[in-house]
């Protein structure tokens, strides 16, 4: 093997690894003098957490003393329930079936409404960005319809679905599937063309010029359309629940606000956050081993 | 089912393309845009190359040498006239001529070793196979151990190689090289040259290789085209008679020398009428 030993840049590979201990141990901590500043000495994640912690306290506070206080600077705090009584209603509700059906309801529609839009919205996406005809003919539907709020559907879908479950899932997968489209096609567009050549080159077709080639280049770009796509679905569902459905998060709070229960209303909305930001990090967490070469790169 | 076989045995592939890869240019010409906006980058324009022959297209940069080569490579339609391989018409992008570009053209998201294995999947080579030949040419171009690396984790020499090995996975009659070693620091791009020198004495492959430098032309070719300025035509077909294997020593030979001279003075000469027609 003649070529064994021509291997001229060994070197620059070795710089990617960890730097030598030398680079460390020749420029030594600095000593500050005068560090006796706050937090010194505190990992940098227990400062972070601390001031996260500290500053929801505050707000906790500053919410406690407006409701009981009833504090009324042209916002009215008056009919704003404690911390302590959206505490109480969170342990009532807790021990309520009730309650993981209305949770249970509100996922599952999300859930079957995402994926609906991955499986429509990505595809089109790619689609749109590869191929001029399919782009005419999509783009004017897309760019009317991208504006539209959820909430402005939720007339006709009620007209033109057979139910109100059919209805509720209408609406939240097309506030999934927009920005999951759009980015789709953003990061689709930017495919490197040498990329392209390079794998004709190798003898690909078309089909294998999406999968290897226009997909992976367009993945940054989906992932986040996906995280996107997933908060706002979020918020067209609680749109379609209030305004129809018997059961779902979106339901319990317009119901308990209907029924003047102002501690639900706080744990719904509550609720409705915390699902939210789990499932758009659920969503980060899913795309991230497909990324990895890109963590890789960098 | 055939390649499959192909694949099975990569020794027979390459014997099977000894006498394989003759190319021929026929009055081509490429004119990009149309009507007032028309802008003609190769002048009608007629090569012939020999089965196995390393031929270098040597011009001044913007003079057309890659649009030359994307027209053999099937990228570029031609405006006129007509590429052939083995007298089959080209028409397309395929993977009996390799293809070699300038910088970053692995695919980012494959390892090395799925890039170069890339090429014989699509030819229809089971997974097994393909990373076979895929294994088996990254040790020609001394990177086996880099088979698990992502191409931006490799330096730009690296990177090329992984980009030949590529291309050289498919066996194909024909590699085409579009100013591969260009980005390269001067000390790699000297063991570049000279393993791609110890490769093609291996599979004996047509190689059609584009630079802008007249010493890697001279260095690597039997015959040096070189190209007019813009719009392109060959001006002179130069026969480089170095003996094989060469080496860089042969650099101070009265031919090296002779043959680098020739060149030079052809492409100042043909740069400066560049300069003046553009200054006119």
């Amino acid at each position: 093997m003649p070529l064994e030993q021509t291997q001229p840049d060994m070197p620059e590979i070795k710089a990617l690894d960890p730097p030598p201990e030398d680079s460390t141990s020749a420029s030594p901590p600095v000593e500050d003098p005068s560090a006796s500043r706050f937090m010194d000495g505190v990992p940098g994640w227990a400062a972070q957490g601390g001031i996260m912690l500290l500053s929801v306290l505050i707000g906790l506070g500053i919410w406690h003393m407006g409701s009981t206080q009833g504090w009324n600077i042209y916002l009215n705090f008056r009919n704003i329930p404690t911390p302590g009584e959206v505490f109480e209603a969170t342990l009532e509700n807790i021990a309520d079936p009730e309650f993981y059906v209305h949770i249970r309801v509100s996922i599952w529609r999300v859930m079957s409404s995402f994926v609906l839009a991955v499986l429509v919205g990505v595809p089109t996406g790619l689609l749109m960005a590869r191929n001029r005809i399919a782009r005419a003919a999509l783009i004017p539907y897309i760019e009317i319809m991208r504006p539209i709020p959820a909430v402005a559907w939720i007339p006709l879908a009620i007209l033109m679905w057979p139910t109100e479950e059919a209805s509720i899932i209408f609406i939240t997968f097309l506030g999934a599937f927009f920005p999951i489209v759009l980015n789709t096609i953003n990061g689709a567009e930017q495919t490197p063309e040498v990329l392209l050549r390079a794998t004709r080159s190798l003898g690909a077709s078309r089909y294998a010029e999406f999968r290897h080639v226009v997909f992976p280049a367009a993945l940054p770009s989906i992932s986040a359309g996906l995280a996107v796509g997933m908060g706002v679905a979020w918020f067209s569902l609680l749109a379609g629940e209030i305004i129809s459905g018997q059961y779902g998060i979106g339901y319990f709070t317009w119901d308990a606000y209907s029924m003047v229960r102002t501690p639900d209303i706080v744990l719904g909305m509550l609720v409705i956050g915390g699902l939210g930001t789990a499932s758009t990090y659920g969503i980060r967490l899913l795309t991230r081993p497909m990324l990895k070469w890109q963590k890789r790169t960098r | 089912m055939l390649d499959v076989v192909k694949f099975k045995k990569a020794a027979d592939a390459a014997e099977e393309n000894v006498g394989k890869g003759r190319i021929k240019i026929s009055d081509v010409s490429v004119t990009f845009g149309k009507g007032a906006t028309a802008h003609r980058a190769v002048e009608t324009t007629s090569i012939d190359i020999q089965a196995g022959e390393f031929v270098c297209i040597l011009g001044p940069s913007g003079c057309g040498k890659s649009t030359l080569l994307n027209a053999i490579a099937g990228y570029t339609p031609p405006t006129t006239g007509s590429v052939s391989v083995d007298d089959v018409e080209v028409t397309g992008p395929g993977p009996d001529r390799g293809m070699v570009f300038q910088q970053y053209s692995l695919l980012p998201w494959k390892t090395v070793y799925e890039n170069v294995a890339f090429g014989p999947q699509m030819a229809g080579a089971s997974r097994m196979e393909a990373g076979s030949v895929a294994n088996t040419f990254l040790g020609l171009v001394g990177l086996k151990k880099f088979g698990n690396r992502y191409p931006a984790e490799l330096s730009g020499g690296m990177q090329q190689r992984v980009g030949i090995a590529r291309a050289l996975a498919n066996y194909p009659s024909v590699l085409l090289m579009d100013e591969p070693f260009g980005a390269l620091d001067a000390q790699t791009r000297l063991m570049m040259q000279e393993s791609l020198l110890d490769i093609w004495r291996k599979f004996g492959t047509t190689v059609v290789f584009i630079t802008h430098d007249v010493d890697e032309a001279v260095f690597l070719a039997d015959r040096v085209l070189i190209m007019s300025a813009a719009p392109g035509r060959i001006i002179e077909d130069v026969k480089i008679n170095l003996s094989r294997p060469r080496s860089p020593d042969m650099a101070t030979s009265a031919e090296y020398l002779e043959a680098r001279q020739f060149c030079l003075e052809t492409i100042r000469a043909e740069s400066r009428k560049a300069f003046v027609e553009q200054n006119q």
